[in-house]
């Protein structure tokens, strides 16, 4: 009985999380068209998220393009089907491991940042001061930062993949002496743009939901200065479960749109 | 201190303020009266509702039943733009002083300044504006320092600044003086002190500090339970008998 009723409260809870992230996206939807705009804070905003992830979505793209090569490389070659490497990976990049793991890593980087961010804001009462003063701390905090993780993350997500693709080349020039025109020629080849579209607009609902739920954990931080703590972790966990939700619905429809 | 009749203006009139969190009844029926000019002095010990009243006062928590007229404005029936336009009439200082941490102080100070166009137009250069504000807490060679490089009365002060620059008609002061040491604390009793003469501001002081009630209260309330437990002057409730009252002055 305990036990029931424990998973019922842990349900109830998670489902009021549910209403409670949808009512603070709702609040996004109507401040982010009132005036005043927040623009500089905006540029900072991109700044920070976009030029201080850089390195990491480098490496990581980088590392995961080579990586990728190198496993699926014997196994097409026991079918004489190495020509097809540069087709294969750039599809699997650009389709799905892209967008997912420039967005995973971006909920890491940037969605802990700001559930961390705000939420020593809330416990300093630093957004309390501005609520005071009679500024609006959710425009100035809230919506510049969504808008800076919705706009930036395609961004990210495109540099990646470039990246990533640039480290599949590498191995393929090396193991396969293939030049970097005749890889890129294959790539562009397999590539059109019903691969590109749907990525990108994946990329900007990835980046939506690491700006949105990074920005509700940290703003609505309670239980002092433990709880900043738990604001970054539980930003990151919720948005990495949401990024996979997003896929698999952006999937679905691509598929719905592919067997027209 | 100068004692206020009862025929000043009113400018803040809180009437059967209850508020609870769960089963934990914080305000349980408050009442308060600010006129025009007053220093009013609100102690209680820690959990008696002093924080929660003061932040149903600003509109930061919504009270579960009674009244609060601000300026002859019932904040709880104001929309967000009228209350923040209220707002600007009403400072407030925090214990922790809430020094945007990522702002120079020049920024602090700047901020809500740029966004209040309704009350100060939109402003070229808020320089003359900012330094007449750190003039006035007497740390005009801070305009470029962050927040951490600050001593905690220096960010008291600072915190105030930004208070001032809005030019309000009423200070909300949250414990002004805990966690200074008593030297720091003096200068911040004389710089509330001095603000007051020169803005001819209304004030609502929270603070546990006998020596700043002493200083700057013309009229005090007693809260114990959420209720008011007694008021009077200082001078008044100091000579009282009662050992609840008593135990406030020790």
């Amino acid at each position: 009985m305990e036990t029931i009723s424990k998973i019922n409260t842990s349900i109830k809870a998670f489902l009021l999380e549910i209403g409670e992230l949808s009512s603070f996206a709702g609040r996004f939807f109507r401040e982010v068209f009132k005036p005043p705009y927040e623009f500089k804070e905006f540029i900072r905003q991109c700044y920070n998220m976009g030029n201080r992830s850089l390195l990491l979505v480098t490496v990581t793209g980088f590392i995961i393009g080579l990586v990728f090569t190198l496993q699926s490389r014997p196994t097409l070659q026991e079918f004489g089907a190495v020509s097809w490497m540069p087709s294969m990976v750039s599809i699997s990049i650009i389709r799905e491991i892209g967008p997912i793991i420039t967005a995973l890593i971006c909920a890491g980087r940037i969605g802990s940042g700001i559930g961390a961010e705000l939420g020593s804001m809330r416990v300093t009462e630093q957004i309390d001061a501005m609520e005071v003063s009679g500024t609006n701390p959710f425009k100035y905090l809230v919506v510049t930062r969504i808008l800076a993780t919705t706009f930036m993350l395609p961004i990210l997500v495109f540099f990646g993949d470039i990246i990533a693709l640039y480290g599949s080349y590498l191995v393929e020039n090396t193991k396969g002496n293939v030049s970097f025109l005749l890889y890129f020629n294959k790539v562009a080849e397999a590539l059109e743009f019903g691969d590109l579209i749907p990525a990108t607009i994946k990329s900007f609902f990835f980046g939506f939901a690491i700006g949105l739920v990074g920005c509700f954990k940290g703003f609505n931080c309670k239980k002092g200065t433990a709880g900043v703590g738990l604001a970054a972790n539980s930003a990151v966990v919720f948005t990495s479960m949401l990024l996979f939700i997003i896929d698999f619905i952006a999937v679905f429809i691509t598929n719905i749109f592919y067997d027209l | 201190m100068e004692t206020f009749s009862k025929n000043n203006k009113t400018i803040i009139e809180i009437k059967d303020l209850c508020k609870s969190y769960s089963d934990n009844h914080v305000l349980n029926g408050f009442n308060m009266r600010l006129v025009e000019g007053e220093n009013l002095v609100i102690m209680g010990k820690s959990g008696s509702g002093k924080s929660v009243m003061i932040k149903c006062l600003i509109g930061l928590d919504e009270p579960d039943s009674g009244t609060i007229v601000v300026m002859g404005k019932d904040i709880r029936k104001l929309e967000r733009e009228e209350l923040d336009e209220l707002r600007t009439e009403v400072g407030f200082l925090f214990q922790g002083s809430a020094l945007y941490d990522s702002m120079t102080v020049r920024e602090n100070l700047e901020f809500p300044l740029r966004r209040h166009t309704k009350k100060f137009g939109v402003l070229k250069d808020t320089t003359p504006l900012v330094m007449q504000a750190l003039e006035n807490v007497g740390l005009a060679n801070t305009i470029n320092l962050m927040p951490e490089e600050l001593s905690g009365g220096m960010k008291r002060r600072i915190a105030l600044a930004r208070t001032l620059i809005l030019q309000p008609k009423i200070i909300l002061y949250d414990e002004p003086t805990t966690g200074l040491d008593p030297i720091t604390a003096k200068e911040i009793i004389l710089l509330m002190q001095s603000v007051q003469k020169k803005y001819n501001t209304s004030a609502i002081i929270i603070t546990h500090d006998v020596d700043c009630a002493r200083a700057i209260s013309n009229r005090m309330i007693l809260l114990v339970d959420g209720i008011n437990y007694a008021e009077g002057t200082f001078n008044e409730l100091n000579a009282s008998k009662d050992p609840k009252i008593q135990a406030f002055f020790k």
